[in-house]
Order: structure tokens, then C-alpha cells, then sequence
């Protein structure tokens, strides 16, 4: 006897959002990113949509990495000494389909560069690579409330990724965003309610929903990874049943977070238990992604590409078409 | 239909007598409707009352035990789709895989290396929970030769994989009483495994193609045996995981019996590091056994952190033991810092503090899992607490030196804990992303 199939009545979907713009679209990308789209739970194609893939932004600093595991500098070497270098080897040899890079120089403490030095490192980086850019402040709120107008009004039409947009400092890159026709990453911190009562605030500025992705904040694997986790699961669930406010595509910062661990870093020679290092340091990074995407996850930041490669394997398995 | 509470208690026979672990009857009875305890905990309810009851207070996912005594681990028991809907119970059990095809040093090697995959993580002893054998060699002796290879050496419980009843009936003879996990009962050969199962009291894997098929056969395997697993028979990730979502979704939406059983899943790409990732998959969405042949330690550890996660209650913010903490190579003289026993405020300064290459102590003092505000709000952490903690902690014999670094969310703090403690208090940053920069200005 037929099993009797239930399934979901979604009422509500994520919103569709690109990223880029070509030449006709007032921008100099050689590609334009969608992300969002979704209107079932993650990868259950019987009861809905998954019209655009998850996709992958390659993490790239505006200084050399000193601190970063030997694993993740030895990947592109030198080239991570200049962000236009390290940019266009992560997007010819190590899968990303856009670049977040983040412009750490600017804070006084590592570098201090000005927003005239930053416009010029996005510029080289536009310049180097065809895929759509995010731009990353600091994370200091004055300084970056200069860099980031001073890269939206200079990139005017790319339709970057600008952030970080947070409860206490969203104004500035919010409007900056709009007069140069940029789209914002919303931060909230691993709280749906905050996450929610921003995207609230940012859309009453006037910003369309679909120049808006959220990033909800995460944690890496075994350190967190279960309140992203569900904060993800809650999101998608709250946007499927129609609250307009949650349904935006979303951010995560995997390889930031997974590189953090302890359990990414140490050497075998430290904790024979564990393993080889390097190989323990990548499945940390694509383990943490690979879950983040059974919870919702639209763009994964990562560092590593062979991690990468394995959560670029993991998207093209769970997008097959699969029915009951 | 579902019953209420009241509606069990008017079949319970009433006497108080506490046994279930309830104060009272109807305690019980409103444990039963929410799916919290189990009919046979009563020791008096009578038969009619468990025919009426039966299935009202059965869970939607049945309880199914695999192994003996240290080795014994349990599936299913599940009551939600969503963790933080309430919590999901009984981790994913992780099955490295050996094929019988290996034989005397070669086999002997692979078993002690997948015996070995066990860890040390945040203070907690985890491993994998199973040995799988897979008769690849087609052959029975074969598989009984490994089998055996494996009972002499394991810790851990396994999972027989052969769809050949004579293989799996050798096989049984050797570990049946280890209560190995039998993997197939199959359209063809169901009668005699579970006459095996039975016989050795083992848990059976039912093995179907698709969701109809399997619970077709359950129904016909469950009239006579119910220590069961499902195997819906899909292999490809998007597909199986669709099946896994639909079994788990119409068990505890629909009480489908059919489906009210253990689901395991197998993790078949070619790489190891695929299968790792595959499995990761699996863990999240369902499944309550899964079978890899990943062996590395650097691959099982990441999905041991990962059952960790999922698996950890919501309701209960995780902790770490509250102790001294030494990070890096610490002398007398190193600096200290105290913070919450919350295990993210824990290990996010941590890692800071790990990054600024300073070596350090951390006091990690028991806030019950709450954070710095709102240990502080909640009285928790200040300056009483934090002197009780550092004169039981034994840092006064640790250090030298009689400096401490507290939260700048806590600067208020400061005299009540230099005058309790008798130590000097530094205020550190409000966030732990300025204690790289802090560390280097002070300590450096």
C-alpha cells in the first residue's frame, strides 16, 4: 500500500537577492551571483523551490594573515600578501564564486590604512576578478563608518556586498548603500528576535528587501554550531510561514568561526589522539558548513579550498532533484 | 487518536505508589500524553488498560538497544523534527565499516586502528559507537572469520552486514550474544532473519527500496518482532535525506507505525572525506545510526564535536567544568583572568586569549552556564562569588602574583571583589575581541 506522502503548505518564501552588476547593469562584474529563493525547508524538493545554489565567498584580508593556520597559508602562499593576488587565485583555483574581503587595515591597531588606501584595494580587487565582491569594514564603528561610504560611493553600480550593518551601527553603511546602489550583510548576534528587529530597522530606511542579506551570526563546530544551527532552522521555518522580515538570504562566516577551533589548530604532535592536523583542520571547516546547510546557510565564507571543495560535492548532491 | 492526560488516568490503577518515578498517577498520566515516560514503567497497570493505551502513549519512535554492557548504545526515542522544539535524545551512533575481504595482518590492523577511534574533546571521553562488517566477499566462512577477528578485539558494538542468511547465521553463532546490529531483513529473506534476531535477541534492520516498500515489509516484519531499525534502501544524499525527513516527519506527526522505528542511513561516496560530510548531513537530519568507512582519527573527530552539538539541549546552556585553566606555557607569574563557566563566553576567551600569545591562566567560575551579565544580574558572579571561587580553586597556590582581570561588562565589581579577595582587580575589555590588544598592552 502507497505510503500517504505530508508535506508542508508553504505560505512564504526567502527573498531572491543578487549580488554584482554587469556592464549594462551599471557595474564591471563578468558574472551577477542570486541567492535566496527557497520556499521549503532546506533541500526537501518535494514541497518546494531551491531555485539558486548555496555558493561559496572566499575569505580575503587586506594584510597578510599572520595569525592563520599554516594549513590555510600555505594554500595561495604569497599571493595572500596582496588582496588582488590572493582574490584571483581563490577564484581560479580555489572555487569561490565571490570574494569577501575585509578590510582589517583600516583599524588603527593593524595598519590604520585610509578609506582613500581602502577605495584603492577594493578597486585592485574589482579589477583582478570578474565575481561579485564583499566588502567587510574593520569592525570599528568610526572607522569604518568612513571606509565603507568612501568604497560605496567610489564602486558606485557594482552592487557590492557591504557590511557590517549592526543594531548599534547600521545608518551610515545602510544609506551609503542605497545612494550607490550596493546591497548590506545585516549582523545580528545568534538571537532571532534581534536579527528580526534589524532587518525591521534597516528596511524602514527604504532599502528594498532584496538588497539586504542577513548575516544571524554562527558558531563553528563544537563550539556553537548547535545555536546557529537552530537559529537557522527557526528563520526558515518563521520565513516559510510567511514573516516577510525573516526571509532574507543568509550569511555565514564558516571558516572564520571552524579556524578558531582548537580542534583545527593543534598539531598531532600536541594531541596524538586527534589526528593529522591539516586533514582535521579542513573537515572542521567543511564539517561546519556542511551542517550549516541542512539549516538554511545561502553563502558560506570560507578559507580552505580543499574544504571547499568538499561542500561545493556536498551542494551538487543535495541539489539532485529528488521526489516521493 | 491521541488521549489526554486525564483520559490515561481514568485506565491507571491509581495507587500512588511511585514506582514510575512519578509522585502521583496522574503525574504519570500527564508524563504519557506528552510522550515523557513509558506504559511499562507502571508495574500495575493492568492488560486491558495497556491494550486501550497501547498506542496513545507508545512513542512515535520506538527505543531500540544495540550491544551488551559497556558496548550498549540506543537509537530512536525521538519526540520532535526540530531541536528546539524540545531536544533530539539519543545521538546518531557513528559505524566505521570493515569489509570481509581483509584477512589475517591486514584484517587484524583495521580493526585495531577503527578500535582506536575513540577521544579526548572539551573535557569529555567520546569514540564511535559501532563496527560495521560488510560480507563483501560473498563468501559465509569469509565473513565469520572476520567477524570473529573483530569479537575478539572490539570494545564496541557491531553491525552485521550480509543479506545471506547462512553468512549472517555463522556470523551470529560467534557475537550473537554481543546483540550485534543484524543488517538485512530484506523482501526475500525476512522469515529467517528474523528467526535470528529472535533467537539471539538482536536488534534487525529492516531493509525496504523507497518509502513503500519499507513499510510494507515493517508491518509484516513488526506482527512478530519489534526490536527493529529501518533502512529505506536509498543511497543518493538529496533523496535519502527527503525519505529520512518524510519517515521521521510521519512517525511523530502521524504516529505511522510502520515508521516508528530507528532510521540508519550509510554514507556511500568513494572518498572518505565525502563519506565524513555526508555523514554530517545524516547526523542532523534523522538518522539514528550511520555507516562510513572513514577511519582516520581526523575524520571522526569532527562528527563526534558534530553529535555533540546537535544532540546538546537546548533548554540547557552547555558548560564547562568550572577550574583553573592554564592556556599555553604558564609560569608563576602568568596573568589571570576570570570569566563565566557559560562554555561559549568560556572558550571565545579562550581563544582570544590563546591568540595573543601571552600564556595565561583562566578561572572558569560556576555561573551554572550563564553568561557575564547575566551571571552578574543573577548574583552569580561578583564579588563573593568570584573570592569563593578563587580561594577554592587553588590558583592562590598556582601564581605568584595576586593580580586578576575581570570583564569590563563587570567593571562595577571591582572594589567589592579587591576587597572580599584581597587580590587587585585589572578591568579588562567589555568584549573578548579586545583581549589580544589588552594582553599585549599590560602583559607583554
Amino acid at each position: 500500500m502507497p505510503v500517504q506522502i505530508l508535506k508542508e503548505r508553504n505560505s512564504g518564501k526567502i527573498t531572491s537577492v543578487t549580488l554584482g552588476a554587469t556592464a549594462e547593469q551599471g557595474g564591471t562584474r563578468a558574472c551577477t551571483i542570486t541567492v535566496g529563493g527557497e520556499s521549503s525547508l532546506p533541500w526537501l524538493h518535494f514541497e518546494g523551490e531551491t531555485p539558486n545554489k548555496p555558493v561559496v565567498a572566499v575569505e580575503v584580508l587586506d594584510r597578510y594573515p599572520e595569525e592563520w593556520n599554516d594549513a590555510v597559508k600555505a594554500t595561495y602562499g604569497d599571493a595572500m600578501k596582496d588582496a588582488a593576488a590572493w582574490a584571483k587565485a581563490a577564484v581560479e583555483c580555489g572555487g569561490a564564486d565571490l570574494i569577501y574581503l575585509r578590510l582589517q587595515s583600516a583599524d588603527p591597531e593593524l595598519g590604520a590604512s585610509t578609506p582613500e588606501q581602502c577605495v584603492a584595494t577594493v578597486k585592485k580587487v574589482l579589477a583582478a576578478v570578474g565575481v561579485p565582491v564583499a566588502v567587510i569594514g574593520c569592525g570599528i564603528d568610526e572607522v569604518d563608518n568612513k571606509v565603507i561610504p568612501a568604497v560605496a560611493e567610489a564602486c558606485a553600480g557594482e552592487n557590492l556586498l557591504l557590511g557590517l550593518a549592526t543594531t548599534e551601527n547600521y545608518n551610515t553603511i545602510v544609506a551609503a548603500a542605497m545612494v550607490h546602489k550596493h546591497t548590506v550583510i545585516a549582523q545580528s548576534p545568534l538571537d532571532i528576535n534581534m536579527c528580526k528587529q534589524l532587518n525591521i530597522l534597516i528596511t524602514e530606511m527604504g532599502i528594498p528587501a532584496d538588497r539586504i542579506i542577513v548575516d544571524p551570526s554562527i558558531g563553528g563546530l563544537g563550539y556553537g554550531l548547535e545555536y546557529a544551527y537552530s537559529v537557522g532552522e527557526r528563520a526558515r521555518i518563521g520565513s516559510l510561514q510567511g514573516d516577510k522580515m525573516l526571509a532574507l538570504p543568509t550569511i555565514g562566516t564558516v571558516g572564520f568561526e571552524a579556524w578558531k577551533a582548537k580542534e583545527a589548530n593543534v598539531g598531532a604532535d600536541e594531541f596524538p589522539g586527534w589526528g593529522d592536523q591539516a586533514e582535521r583542520g579542513i573537515l572542521w571547516e567543511a564539517v561546519t558548513a556542511a551542517s550549516l546547510l541542512q539549516s538554511g546557510l545561502d553563502i558560506l565564507v570560507m578559507r580552505h579550498p580543499e574544504a571547499i571543495a568538499l561542500v561545493k560535492k556536498n551542494v551538487a548532491d543535495l541539489m539532485t532533484p529528488s521526489s516521493l | 487518536m491521541a488521549l489526554t492526560g486525564l483520559d490515561i488516568f481514568k485506565l491507571l490503577p491509581k495507587k500512588n505508589c511511585k514506582e514510575c518515578e512519578q509522585p502521583t498517577c496522574l503525574a504519570f498520566a500527564m508524563a504519557l500524553a506528552n510522550a515523557k515516560t513509558a506504559l511499562d514503567k507502571c508495574p500495575y497497570v493492568s492488560e486491558a488498560a495497556k491494550e486501550a493505551l497501547g498506542g496513545a502513549s507508545a512513542p512515535p519512535i520506538k527505543l531500540v538497544k544495540v550491544g551488551t554492557l559497556g558496548s550498549e548504545r540506543e537509537m530512536g526515542d525521538e519526540v520532535v523534527l526540530f531541536r528546539h522544539d524540545k531536544a533530539f535524545y539519543h545521538p546518531t551512533l557513528l559505524a566505521v565499516e570493515i569489509s570481509d575481504t581483509l584477512s589475517g595482518a591486514e584484517l587484524e590492523a583495521k580493526v585495531k586502528k577503527v578500535n582506536e577511534l575513540a577521544f579526548e574533546r572539551v573535557g569529555q571521553s567520546v569514540s564511535i559507537d559501532m563496527m560495521a562488517v560488510r560480507n563483501d566477499s560473498g563468501n559465509a566462512d569469509a565473513f565469520a572469520a572476520a567477524v570473529k577477528a573483530v569479537a575478539d578485539v572490539t570494545c564496541f558494538a557491531t553491525v552485521l552486514i550480509t543479506e545471506d542468511v547462512v553468512a549472517m547465521e555463522k556470523a551470529l553463532a560467534i557475537i550473537g550474544s554481543q546483540k550485534p546490529l543484524i543488517h538485512a531483513a530484506t523482501e526475500a529473506n525476512w522469515e529467517k532473519m528474523v528467526e535470528l534476531a529472535k533467537k539471539y535477541e538482536a536488534p534487525l534492520v529492516v531493509k525496504g527500496n523507497g518509502l513503500d516498500s519499507t513499510a510494507d515489509l515493517v508491518e509484516k516484519v513488526a506482527a512478530s518482532y519489534k526490536e527493529l531499525v529501518i533502512d529505506l534502501g536509498t543511497r543518493q544524499l538529496s533523496q535519502s535525506l527527503a525519505e529520512i525527513t518524510q519517515t521521521r516527519r510521519l512517525a511523530i506527526k502521524k504516529k505511522f507505525r510502520p515508521f516508528g522505528y530507528p532510521v540508519i542511513a550509510f554514507a556511500t561516496s568513494e572518498s572518505p572525506r565525502d563519506q565524513v560530510i555526508e555523514a554530517a548531513a545524516y547526523i542532523t537530519k534523522y538518522a539514528s545510526v550511520v555507516v562510513l568507512k572513514a577511519d582516520e582519527k581526523s575524520q571522526l573527530l569532527p562528527l563526534t564535536a558534530l553529535k555533540m552539538n546537535i544532540f546538546s539541549d537546548p533548554q540547557k546552556p552547555s558548560q564547562v567544568e568550572p577550574k583553573v585553566n592554564a592556556i599555553g606555557a604558564v609560569t608563576p607569574d602568568s596573568p589571570v583572568y576570570v570569566t563565566t563557566n557559560f562554555a561559549l563566553t568560556y572558550y571565545t576567551v579562550e581563544g582570544e586569549v590563546s591568540a595573543s600569545k601571552v600564556p595565561s591562566y583562566i578561572l572558569a567560575c560556576p555561573t551554572d552556564g550563564t553568561s557575564v551579565l547575566t551571571a552578574w544580574a543573577a548574583g552569580k558572579f561578583n564579588g563573593d562569588k568570584i573570592t569563593e571561587f578563587i580561594k577554592a580553586c587553588g590558583i592562590e597556590e598556582t601564581v605568584k602574583h595576586r593580580n586578576i582581570v575581570i570583564p569590563g561588562h563587570v567593571a562595577v565589581i571591582k572594589g567589592a571583589l579587591e576587597e572580599k579577595s584581597g587580590w587587585k582587580v585589572l578591568v579588562g575589555p567589555a568584549e573578548a575581541s579586545g583581549i589580544n590588544a589588552f594582553a599585549k598592552a599590560n602583559f607583554a
